[in-house]
């Protein structure tokens, strides 16, 4: 490890790890730091993600996926069941052998890795009458130290204060934070390619409950709702009671709590020679609460930009990747946080109504897009509230 | 005064409360979780948003809501 590098990462988690590689891909040196003892854990994640999300950033190996995804089982309040087929177009990862390998492939790469590396501090020094960020402070096992980087790159997850530091307000509201726990349970048996997902007031209130199949009878299960109903009731003790009742006597592999920023992208995800990407960024899908993919396009899109900008000298050009981002998915996810806000306010009694209306089409008409255009039909001020959050105001 | 207590062995370090934390005033380590006393505002968004019940609020004694 060297005092000084082009790029120091912060957070080796997919976000960093593909910024990492991508930038050193470019030439940069980089280092990647973790605070963690261990790259990849916990794995504080539901493991699922769309195959088009990776596709482009990086080779899909066979050992990465836990299992490949047919079919979506949505849940009712009232318990119906809604099937679209989504045709293997989504995996469950296995994070344990996935966040190791993207590490690996930014060594291989190039960059330099460190693991109990607690940045706590921007390192700040006067060039010329200006303060400007020249690394980072933190302390390995304890003991502090200074790293020196032309470039910081914050991918500290939902957790994020290298934006803080920098001047950039990361702070999520407390009701757009979905507030997660998650058990991995072992002798499980239920059908392998389908992902479960639970709706209504009982077990998510503003979320969803999920069971996500992964190989040998294991699934996740796991809790997500919004801060304003995690101030009455804790995700954590929601799920004690929907294994009790659904998998009495699965062993319990893992317990992890999480937070997921279901919002749109921060509006300043660069600033001066600092940029962030990942949670860290806020550029999770909001809808879904997904965010492997954007983490993983946002990398590769800043890991060649700052490239790029360490290459010419010039750090005006960072301010390509917040652009390639709002093209790519930054729009996107904006009209889905609106959309979100719109959905996760539905009643049990109109979740229920739309279900059952689905239930009345044809086989073939119960996807997805189905779903939404019966929710649509079934409560038309959906439609009000979705032309409002879109921003189509009322006339006076 | 600090009125936000963290019950120390319960914490899972997941971070949702540095997220909602509108004055960075959590360090939060590998295994260690502390709230910074004299950035932390006793906003309580970190104890609403936390997934288990970590975080507790303490309402300041009576004699000290008089005084304020």
């Amino acid at each position: 490890m060297k005092d000084k590098y082009d790029v120091v990462v912060v957070g080796a988690g997919p976000a960093g790890s593909i910024t990492a590689m991508y930038a050193a891909r470019g030439g940069c040196s980089v280092l990647l730091m973790e605070k963690d003892r261990d790259i990849g854990m916990p794995v504080r994640c539901g493991e699922a993600v769309g195959k088009d999300g990776l596709n482009g950033v990086i080779e899909i190996r066979p050992e990465w996926i836990a299992a490949t995804i047919n079919r979506f089982r949505l849940v009712a309040p009232d318990g119906a069941v809604v099937e679209p087929d989504i045709g293997g177009t989504g995996y469950v990862l296995e994070r344990r052998v996935f966040d190791y390998d993207l590490a690996m492939a930014a060594v291989e790469a190039g960059a330099d890795v460190v693991t109990k590396a607690y940045v706590n501090g921007l390192w700040k020094e006067s060039v010329n009458g200006q303060e400007r960020i020249v690394g980072v402070t933190y302390t390995w096992k304890g003991i502090p130290r200074k790293v020196r980087g032309a470039v910081i790159v914050g991918a500290d997850g939902v957790e994020s204060r290298v934006g803080k530091w920098a001047g950039i307000d990361t702070t999520t509201d407390f009701r757009d934070m979905e507030c997660c726990a998650q058990m991995t349970l072992a002798g499980v048996h239920m059908e392998e390619n389908a992902c479960e997902f639970h709706f209504g007031s009982r077990w998510a209130p503003q979320g969803y409950l999920w069971v996500f199949p992964k190989r040998h009878g294991m699934v996740n299960v796991g809790v997500g709702i919004s801060g304003m109903a995690a101030k009455t009731r804790k995700p954590m003790y929601i799920l004690e009671e929907f294994i009790k009742e659904r998998f009495p006597r699965a062993g319990v592999l893992t317990t992890v709590a999480g937070g997921v920023p279901c919002v749109d992208t921060l509006r300043e995800i660069v600033k001066n020679n600092v940029v962030l990407v990942g949670d860290a960024a806020r550029q999770v899908n909001p809808v879904s609460g997904g965010g492997i993919a954007g983490a993983m396009q946002a990398g590769k899109i800043a890991g060649e930009v700052i490239a790029g900008a360490v290459a010419s000298g010039d750090m005006a050009e960072l301010e390509d990747y917040p652009r390639r981002w709002e093209k790519l998915r930054g729009a996107r996810n904006r009209t889905y946080y609106r959309m979100k806000k719109a959905v996760f306010n539905l009643s049990d009694e109109t979740l229920n109504s739309i279900a059952s209306s689905v239930l009345k089409l044809p086989r073939e008409k119960q996807t997805i897009w189905g779903v939404f255009r019966t929710a649509l039909v079934k409560r038309p001020s959906l439609i009000l509230e979705m032309a409002r959050t879109f921003g189509l105001k009322e006339r006076e | 005064m600090l009125l936000i207590e963290i019950k120390p062995n319960m914490c899972d370090f997941c971070g949702c409360c540095v997220g909602v934390c509108p004055e960075d005033a959590i360090e939060l380590e590998e295994a260690h979780i502390e709230i910074i006393e004299s950035r932390c505002t006793n906003c309580a968004k970190c104890v609403w948003s936390c997934p288990f019940d970590v975080l507790v609020f303490n309402k300041p004694p009576k004699k000290e809501r008089a005084a304020a």
